[in-house]
C-alpha cells in the first residue's frame, strides 16, 4: 500500500530518518556483523591475538555436550512456559468472556502483572520458596516434601518456569480475551438452539475461531521464554544447579561475560540469531495470511 | 448470552478469583515482608497479614539501605531516579525517532526508501540479549558506560514503534495531506500541527509499553553500569540477595522489590484503556 500524494523533496526526509538509521547501524548492525565475524575467530587465553578457525567454533558448540544440553534446557522451559501461561490465559479469558457485566473488573484485576520484571517475578518466587524462610517450602516441609532448588535440578527447572509463566499469564489472557470477544455471539447461539453444549460449543467453535491467535501467542510466548526471561534465570538459580536452568541466552551471558569464552559466546549469538530469525519470518507469514483473509 | 443458569454464574466468578488470587498472591506476600520485622521473616511461616514496620521498613529501603551488619548498604532512591530517567529516556526518544523516520516513510518519496526501510525492518528481529557482547564493546569503546546515554541508546535500535506508526499513518485519508499542500503548508508543518495530534492515542499507547519496556530493562545495565550511583532498581534487587542468604535483610529486600514493581504497575492501570489497545495492535 502507498499513498497517492506525497510531499516533494529528497534532503528533508533523509533528515527525518537519518537518527534512526545511525542509531541502527552503531547499535545494531556494527554489533550483530561483530558476533558473526568474531564467531569464525578463536582468541587465545590471554587475548592477545586471535586465530582464524573458520566454522570451528560451530563444530565444536554442536558436539559440546553442555550446549546441546542447554539446547534441550530451552526447548522444555520454552515449551512449559508457553504452554502453562497460554492455557491459564485461555482458561481465565473463557470465564471472564461468559460475563456479562464484570469482565472488565477482571481484566483489571489480571493484567497489572504485566507490569512486573521478570527480574522482580524471580525474586517473589524465590522469597516464597526460600529454604530457610519461604512460605511454600516450609508447607511442602511440613507434607513431608523436601524442598531445595539449590541443589534439585528438577525444583528448580520448576521454580523458574512457575516464576516465568506467572507474570506472562496477563499477556495470554488480554489477547484471548480480546479474540473470544471478537467471536460473532449470534454463531454461538445458533449453536446452543441446536443443542450444543458449552464444552462442545467451545471445541468445535470458540478454539478453531481462535486458532489464529493461539498461533501468534505460541510464536510469542517462544520468543519470550527464549529471551526475556534472563532476569527470572539469574535471580533465582543463576543457570544451576549443575546448569540445568540454563538456557541459551544465560549461557550466550555465562560464556561470553563470566568465562570470556569470546569466540564460543559470538557463535551462540549467531545461532540464536539465526532461530530468531526462523521465528520472526513465521510471524510475518501468518500476519501475511491473515491480510488476506 | 447462552445460558443462564444460577450455578454456572457463581462457578464462573469463582474461578475468576482463583485466578485473581493466584496473581495477587505472591505480591501480597511480598508487600507482607516489606511491612514487618527482620526475626518475623526468619522464624517460619511468615504471618499473611501485615504488621506495623511500613514505615521503617521503606525509609530504610529509600534512604539508609539495610541496617548495619547485612551486606551492601545501597539506598535506592538513586535508583528510582536513574530507572525513570532510563525509562523516560528509551520511551521519548523510541517514539521521536520513530515518528520521524514513520512521517518520512510514509509521506515522501527518497532515493534508496526501501533500503532505508528494509535495514529499518531487520532491527525487529533481534532482541539486544543476543548481541550483547559485541554491543557491549561499541559501548565501552564509545566511552559510554555508567551513563545515562549508554544505558538508553542501544535500547532504542528496535523498529516496533516505526512500524505502529506506520500503519496508523497510512489509515489516514489523503484528503488531509492534499487540503494541506493545497493552503500552502510545509511538510514539517504537516507534522507537527496535524499529524502528531492526530497521532496522540498511538503515542500514548506507545507510552505505556516502552515505559514498562525500559524501566524494566535488566541484563542491560547489569553489565553497563558499575557505578552504584547509575544502577537502577530493578538490577540492583539481585545484589541485595546475597548467596548465603542468612545475612539478607528481608524487610528491606521486599521493600525494594514493591519499590521496583509500583510505578509500572500504577501506570499499566491508569492508562489501561491506551494500553490495551496499544498491546493488541502493536504485537498484532
Amino acid at each position: 500500500m502507498e499513498k497517492r500524494v506525497f510531499f516533494k523533496g529528497w534532503w528533508l526526509p533523509a533528515l527525518l530518518v537519518a537518527p534512526q538509521l545511525l542509531i541502527s547501524f552503531v547499535f545494531f548492525f556494527y554489533p550483530s556483523g561483530q558476533a558473526i565475524w568474531n564467531s569464525l575467530f578463536l582468541p587465545d587465553p590471554f587475548g592477545l591475538k586471535t586465530e582464524f578457525v573458520g566454522l570451528d567454533n560451530f563444530r565444536f558448540l554442536l558436539s559440546d555436550p553442555y550446549y546441546l544440553a542447554s539446547f534441550k534446557t530451552t526447548i522444555i522451559f520454552s515449551t512449559a512456559v508457553s504452554v502453562s501461561s497460554m492455557a491459564l490465559g485461555l482458561y481465565l479469558a473463557a470465564l471472564a468472556d461468559r460475563l456479562i457485566k464484570g469482565a472488565g473488573v477482571y481484566q483489571t484485576l489480571l493484567i497489572w502483572p504485566y507490569a512486573i520484571a521478570p527480574a522482580i517475578a524471580g525474586v517473589l518466587w524465590l522469597f516464597m520458596f526460600n529454604g530457610n524462610i519461604g512460605l511454600a517450602s516450609y508447607y511442602l516441609k511440613a507434607l513431608g516434601y523436601e524442598w531445595n532448588h539449590t541443589l534439585k535440578g528438577d525444583q528448580a527447572m520448576f521454580l523458574v518456569i512457575l516464576a516465568s509463566s506467572w507474570g506472562r499469564i496477563s499477556y495470554n489472557f488480554l489477547f484471548f480475551l480480546a479474540g473470544l470477544q471478537a467471536i460473532p455471539k449470534s454463531i454461538i447461539e445458533a449453536a446452543a438452539i441446536d443443542g450444543a453444549s458449552f464444552w462442545k460449543r467451545f471445541g468445535t467453535i470458540v478454539i478453531p475461531l481462535l486458532s489464529p491467535i493461539t498461533f501468534f501467542l505460541l510464536v510469542v510466548n517462544i520468543v519470550y521464554a527464549f529471551f526475556d526471561t534472563f532476569g527470572v534465570i539469574h535471580t533465582i538459580t543463576s543457570g544451576g544447579p549443575e546448569q540445568s536452568t540454563t538456557i541459551l541466552v544465560y549461557k550466550v551471558f555465562s560464556d561470553g561475560f563470566v568465562s570470556q569464552d569470546l569466540g564460543s559466546s559470538a557463535a551462540q549469538s549467531v545461532i540464536l540469531l539465526v532461530l530468531v530469525g526462523i521465528l520472526t519470518v513465521i510471524q510475518f507469514k501468518y500476519i501475511e495470511r491473515k491480510v488476506h483473509y | 448470552m447462552v445460558e443462564k443458569k444460577r450455578s454456572g454464574y457463581w462457578l464462573t466468578h469463582f474461578g475468576l478469583i482463583l485466578g485473581v488470587l493466584f496473581i495477587f498472591f505472591p505480591v501480597w506476600l511480598t508487600f507482607v515482608a516489606s511491612t514487618v520485622t527482620q526475626d518475623a521473616i526468619i522464624q517460619p511461616p511468615l504471618p499473611i497479614i501485615p504488621g506495623g514496620e511500613f514505615f521503617e521498613n521503606y525509609a530504610n529501603a529509600l534512604f539508609r539501605g539495610a541496617p548495619e551488619g547485612y551486606g551492601a548498604r545501597v539506598p535506592v532512591m538513586q535508583m528510582m531516579i536513574n530507572s525513570a530517567i532510563m525509562a523516560i529516556g528509551i520511551t521519548v526518544g523510541k517514539i521521536v525517532i520513530s515518528l520521524l523516520s514513520a512521517f518520512a516513510f510514509v509521506y515522501f518519496r527518497f532515493p534508496f526508501r526501501n533500503l532505508c526501510f528494509w535495514l529499518i525492518f531487520i532491527t525487529l528481529m533481534l532482541p539486544v540479549e543476543v548481541r550483547i557482547v559485541p554491543t557491549y564493546e561499541v559501548v565501552a569503546n564509545l566511552n559510554l558506560l555508567n551513563s545515562y546515554t549508554g544505558l538508553i541508546f542501544p535500547l532504542i535500535a528496535s523498529a516496533t514503534a516505526t512500524f505502529l506508526f506506520r500503519q496508523f499513518f497510512m489509515t489516514i485519508p489523503d484528503e488531509m495531506v492534499e487540503a494541506a499542500r493545497m493552503d500552502g503548508c510545509s511538510p514539517m508543518r504537516f507534522f507537527i500541527d496535524i499529524l502528531v495530534p492526530i497521532s496522540k492515542t498511538n503515542i500514548a499507547a506507545l507510552f505505556v509499553i516502552l515505559f514498562i519496556f525500559g524501566w524494566n530493562q535488566y541484563l542491560w545495565p547489569l553489565l553497563m553500569t558499575t557505578d552504584p550511583d547509575m544502577q537502577t532498581i530493578v538490577m540492583a534487587i539481585d545484589s541485595m540477595i546475597p548467596t548465603g542468604d542468612d545475612f539478607a535483610h528481608w524487610p528491606t529486600i521486599m521493600a525494594t522489590a514493591m519499590l521496583a514493581m509500583v510505578p509500572p504497575v500504577i501506570i499499566v492501570v491508569s492508562m489501561q484503556k491506551f494500553f490495551v489497545k496499544g498491546l493488541l495492535e502493536s504485537d498484532k
